[in-house]
This record gives C-alpha cells, structure tokens and sequence, in this order.
C-alpha cells in the first residue's frame, strides 16, 4: 500500500480515490487503524459536522498521532483539516488538538451566503511544497461552513478571502491540510494531489 | 472573491449502451450531442465549474447504464459532478454517489417526500444534495401566495412535477424556503416558461428566489447566449447559471464565454 485514504464512514471516497489515482498514487481505502502503519502517506478526508466526524474518528487517534511521530505525510481534507485542531464552534466534541487553535464559522452577513460553495482565489503566505506549482489567485472548489483559526500564524501556508481573510491551507513539517478540495479543483487541485504524492515518495 | 459558476447541464438518455445526450430543439424534435462521458470531459477541459448529468430515461432498467456513465467520468473528470433524475429513494441516491458523483439532484422525490432531503444531507452532507425546483408563472393575485412583480404583471410561481407535465398548487419560493430549512444545500431553479425558448433567464424568478434564502442557486431555463448569463448575474444573486443546447453544438465554448464575462466584470475562475 502507499497512500491510505482513512476510511470512517463519513461521506463519499470516490473523487479523492480516482484523484490520488490519476495523479500517480496507489490509494487504498482503509478502515482498519491498524493498517495505516503501512502506509506512505494517509490521507484523512471529512464531510459533515465535525462532532460527527470526531466521533467516526476516536478509534484512529492513536494511529494518526504515530502516523505524524513517524514522519508520513499527512493530509487533511475539509473538515479533514479542522479535526487538527483543538475545538469547533460546530460542535462540542474536542478535536485531536494537533495543531493550535480553534474552527469558528463563518461571518453571518447578509452579503455572503453560507457554506461558502464555489471557487475561491488563494493568497500563498509561505513556501511549502504541497503548493508546489500553485500561484496566488489560483481557484479551489470549497464547501465549507465553519473555518480554521490557528495559534501560531507561521503554519498557514495560504488564505482565501470570503469577507474576511481566512486560512486555505496550513502546513508543519509532515502535516499539511486545505480547507478546500483538491480532487475538485481541477488541474490546480491535481497539483496539489501530485505534490502530496511526491512527498510520501521521499 | 468566491467565483459564479458555469455548469453545462447534460440531458442523458440511457436507453443505449454508454448512454447518448439529447436535446429537445424547439420542444419537439430531439438532437443527439454526443456520449455522455466524452461531452463532460470537453466541457471539463475547457473550463466547466461542475457538470450535471440529468436521467431523462422513463424506465427503470437503465439506471446501471447511469452507474457506468458516472464512473466512467468520474475517473477523468476533476469538478463537482451533480447527478439527478429518477432518483426515489436514499439507496437511489447511494447507488449514484458510489460511482463517484459528488452531488444528487430530487425534484419529484423532494416534493413527495421531503424527509428525503434531510436524510440525504445527514448521510452526505449538505453540499451533496441539491433540490431542483421547476417552477411555472401564475399570473394574478392570490392569497397565500408569495408575490413577484415582473415586466408582464404581478405573478406568483407554482411548483411542477414530472418535467412539467402535472403541478400540486405547492408555491415554488415558499417550497424554496423550505427546502432550505430541511437541509438542502443548492437550489436549481428552472423557469418553465423559459425553458427551451432561448429567450433568457426568468430574472424576476430568480431574483426572488435567491434574495429569499441563503444557499447557492443555480439559474436555469432559457440561456440562449454569453448575455443572459450576464444578465443573470448583474440582476440576481444567483451563484451559477447553467446552460444545455449552447454547449453542445459548439455554439459557444465554455471557456470564451467565461471570458467573456470576466471581461464585463463578473467574478469568474479562468
């Protein structure tokens, strides 16, 4: 196995699967923590409400933190990204708290419908190989309600502007993860796909 | 800025084996635009902001024909694919999101058994279940009913089932709200009026429809060119506007038409 797509029930693994596929990976769906020792890089997908996915997502905490120990990349998707950090306005759930900060919804103006759907423009903030190739105003396909505040400003990797600027894509050492989806994205998100394969080849 | 959308709309008869996308000109005579896979992957290629696939099949044998024409596209096509028609029932649903479509689309379903949509939107998110409206003027006051002024008079909107052969007297911005309220995530509004005349979008329709609630909707009926899309998104909120038959036979290429458009000041992803 190479790139394990963690597999916990919550929603629809088909686009991130022929997408890691068309790029060159070799995903597998895995539902079985036990089995993500053996990957090479793992993917942690999300849709729905985060308490949902929290609940869906006790049983692999102890693989996923020895998954990040280990040094395999590791990518969080959507609300595959907010369950990093520490809690969400979403829901009373904790989330796995690895990174600092919190997930708060979106501003409530009349202006701007919520989720958000549709392409938004990034602002790259830092060199980070999983955006390899992206450049600023590059659009991504989001769907999201609610989004990632984190502590420490030095692990956002882009923003995106949605009536306040607000955090597209984080990374730390082995740990990146993008409020948006890439296997959505076009050849833009296939890119990024493409850059996150490339590392769990190093 | 968030980007509106452009999504080709693709009507599908599946009564063949890799189906065949069809097209009522004029609403009677029907053209054949090509196989439902290869159509998606050109307007992918060209710039296409998600696609959708409408099963416009009677019968029911041929809902495997729609599993292989997702899977088939789902494999080389990287935006938001929506698929709808026929679908009764959450397995329904399941079946189609398991060939990899990302979105389904109910408008009979919905209306005669609104749980649906809840469930839907539980199982897969909110995002993954969008509610076509097809909606038909009444012209004329009538009590209870959500009112719209337009050019020809004050008039409200009935919703229509069954492609717009039969109407239940549901008030289609009333059913909007609704919907909206039991977990939908998109609207796709179509103007009966306008549809297949090539006469633009039902901007009154629209514009009511969008300023009432707060989840995307997609315009539809009508588009015959690049200016009812702008018109479109000058005078409504609309998020996306969907087209057919302009697509198809090379009348307009997506990506010039989103130019196009960029080009008269609305937010586009080129």
């Amino acid at each position: 196995m190479k790139i394990a797509i963690v597999d916990y029930g919550v929603g629809n693994l088909f686009s991130i699967y022929n997408a890691l596929h068309h790029v060159g990976g070799h995903p597998e769906r895995i539902s079985d923590p036990e089995e993500l020792a053996r990957a090479t890089g793992v993917v942690v997908p999300g849709v729905g409400s985060f308490g949902r996915c929290m609940q869906r997502l006790a049983p692999f905490r102890r693989s996923l933190i020895e998954v990040l120990e280990r040094g395999t990349p590791m990518l969080g998707i959507c609300v595959g990204m907010q369950v990093l950090f520490e809690r969400s306005e979403e829901s009373p759930e904790e989330g796995f708290g690895w990174v600092e900060g919190r997930v708060v919804r979106l501003p409530d103006t009349l202006a701007l419908l919520v989720p958000q759907m549709g392409w938004n423009e990034l602002r790259i903030k830092k060199d980070a190989e999983i955006l390899d190739g992206i450049s600023d105003k590059d659009r991504f396909y989001f769907v999201h309600s609610y989004y990632c505040v984190p502590q420490d400003p030095s692990v956002v990797a882009a923003t995106t502007d949605y009536g306040l600027e607000m955090t597209a894509a984080i990374s730390r050492d082995n740990l990146s993860a993008v409020q948006f989806h890439p296997e959505k994205s076009g050849q833009k998100g296939l890119t990024i796909l493409e850059n996150f394969v490339r590392l769990t080849r190093c | 800025m968030l980007a509106r959308r452009i999504i080709p709309c693709l009507d599908c008869d599946l009564g063949v084996p890799q189906g065949r996308v069809v097209k009522g000109i004029e609403f009677k005579q029907i053209r054949y635009a090509g196989i439902p896979w290869e159509l998606a992957y050109r307007y992918y290629k060209e710039g296409a902001d998600e696609i959708i696939f409408l099963d416009i099949t009677a019968s029911h044998e041929r809902r495997e024909t729609m599993v292989n024409v997702i899977r088939e596209t789902a494999e080389k096509v990287f935006v938001p694919l929506a698929v709808g028609g026929g679908i009764k029932t959450v397995e329904d649903a399941r079946k189609i999101f398991n060939a990899g479509a990302d979105k389904i689309t109910m408008n009979t379903t919905a209306l005669r058994q609104p749980e649906i949509i809840t469930e839907i939107a539980d199982e897969y998110g909110s995002q993954a279940c969008v509610v076509a409206i097809d909606a038909k003027r009444r012209p004329g006051r009538e009590e209870g009913r959500i009112m719209v002024d337009t050019p020809e008079g004050e008039c409200w909107f009935e919703c229509s089932f069954y492609g717009g052969r039969e109407f239940a007297g549901i008030d289609a911005i009333a059913w909007a709200q609704k919907v909206e309220e039991l977990g939908a995530g998109e609207i796709m509004l179509t103007s009966m009026d306008r549809d297949g005349t090539y006469d633009g979008f039902d901007i009154p329709l629209t514009d009511a429809v969008s300023r009432k609630i707060r989840i995307p909707v997609i315009a539809s009926g009508g588009c015959g060119n690049v200016d009812h899309m702008l018109e479109v998104f000058q005078k409504t909120r609309a998020s996306a506007a969907l087209a057919a038959s302009i697509f198809h036979y090379d009348e307009q290429n997506i990506g010039s038409v989103k130019r196009r458009l960029a080009d008269e000041g609305i937010e586009m992803r080129l």
